[in-house]
């Protein structure tokens, strides 16, 4: 059963970061700079759907490290880092409330990765007027985090049918 | 998990949609009142003579102590010494300001006109 779980983190963790990879590959026509579907974000919400909040948390910062060393730069990594570990938490704090579905919560994680995003971005760069930025990336977020909660129902119940730890 | 989305996930959306658009109109009317409507502004000697908006038409005669004057009118967003008591006339001469520094000098009478706020002339620093 251990081992069970560890393959499938494992193959989880392939799939975020072969994700992020072809996402950087298409590129988005939305005229929101910066915004994107996340799909990565479908496996991390997948995970804390079908594993604990922990491993949910591991193979977030797994993917980022990844992601940043072989196809961003460090800054990017730390942007990546400060939005992975927002959305992370809020939609840990947002599953926990179990007043939402999987889309909710995805919709959360979607909007707060940006807002983590964009906070790091005004410290890094000292420049407070990238707030004005916000209300596009919300708009982004919530869309994107409706279409990863779709997907990501459907595909947490299939994989709850065939994974039993 | 049977449903896709619930009440309270519909909710939720909405609110940060409305939260996306209130913060969105809020920045606009913070950005726009923030934004200063341009001046012109006189300075006679070391003082300054007084503030005149360029969105209003206004003539003023600028009339210092030892009687000499330039008059200052503002007309079409732009500001213009039409007429003045120095011998030389370079003040009455200069043409019209209204972008940004842009400035009317009157050296006989220590006059000058300047333009606060106003519109980033399209020339650059080098050439202009």
């Amino acid at each position: 059963m251990k081992t069970r779980k560890i393959a499938y983190l494992g193959l989880l963790i392939a799939l975020a970061f072969i994700f992020s990879y072809v996402e950087s590959l298409i590129p988005v026509h939305s005229g929101i700079p910066g915004a994107k579907l996340g799909l990565a974000n479908l496996v991390i919400i997948v995970a804390l759907y079908t594993l604990n909040d922990g491993d949910a948390f591991l193979l977030s910062m797994i993917r980022i490290v990844l992601t940043g060393f072989t196809f961003g730069s460090m800054a990017a990594m730390l942007y990546s880092l400060a939005g992975g570990i927002m959305s992370l938490l809020v939609m840990v704090a947002a599953k926990r409330t179990k007043r939402l579905t999987l889309t909710g919560v995805s919709v959360l994680g979607g909007i707060f990765h940006n807002v983590g995003q964009i906070l790091m971005a005004i410290l890094v760069l000292d420049t407070p007027s990238l707030v004005y930025y916000l209300p596009a990336l919300l708009l982004a977020g919530s869309l994107s985090g409706v279409a990863i909660g779709v997907l990501g129902a459907a595909v947490t119940k299939r994989i709850r049918k065939i994974v039993i730890w | 998990m049977e449903k896709i989305a619930r009440k309270n996930d519909i909710i939720l959306i909405v609110v940060i949609l409305a939260a996306a658009a209130v913060l969105y109109i809020g920045f606009n009317v913070f950005q726009r009142a923030n934004t200063k409507e341009p001046v012109a502004v006189v300075t006679a000697g070391e003082s300054v003579y007084g503030r005149f908006p360029l969105d209003e038409d206004v003539t003023e005669k600028v009339e210092l102590p030892d009687g000499s004057y330039n008059v200052l009118v503002i007309k079409d967003g732009r500001a213009d010494i039409t007429e003045a008591s120095c011998p030389d006339g370079i003040c009455v001469n200069h043409r019209a300001i209204s972008r940004q520094r842009e400035t009317i000098v009157c050296l006989p009478n220590k006059v000058v006109v300047e333009i606060e706020n106003g519109e980033e002339s399209g020339v650059d620093s080098m050439t202009s």
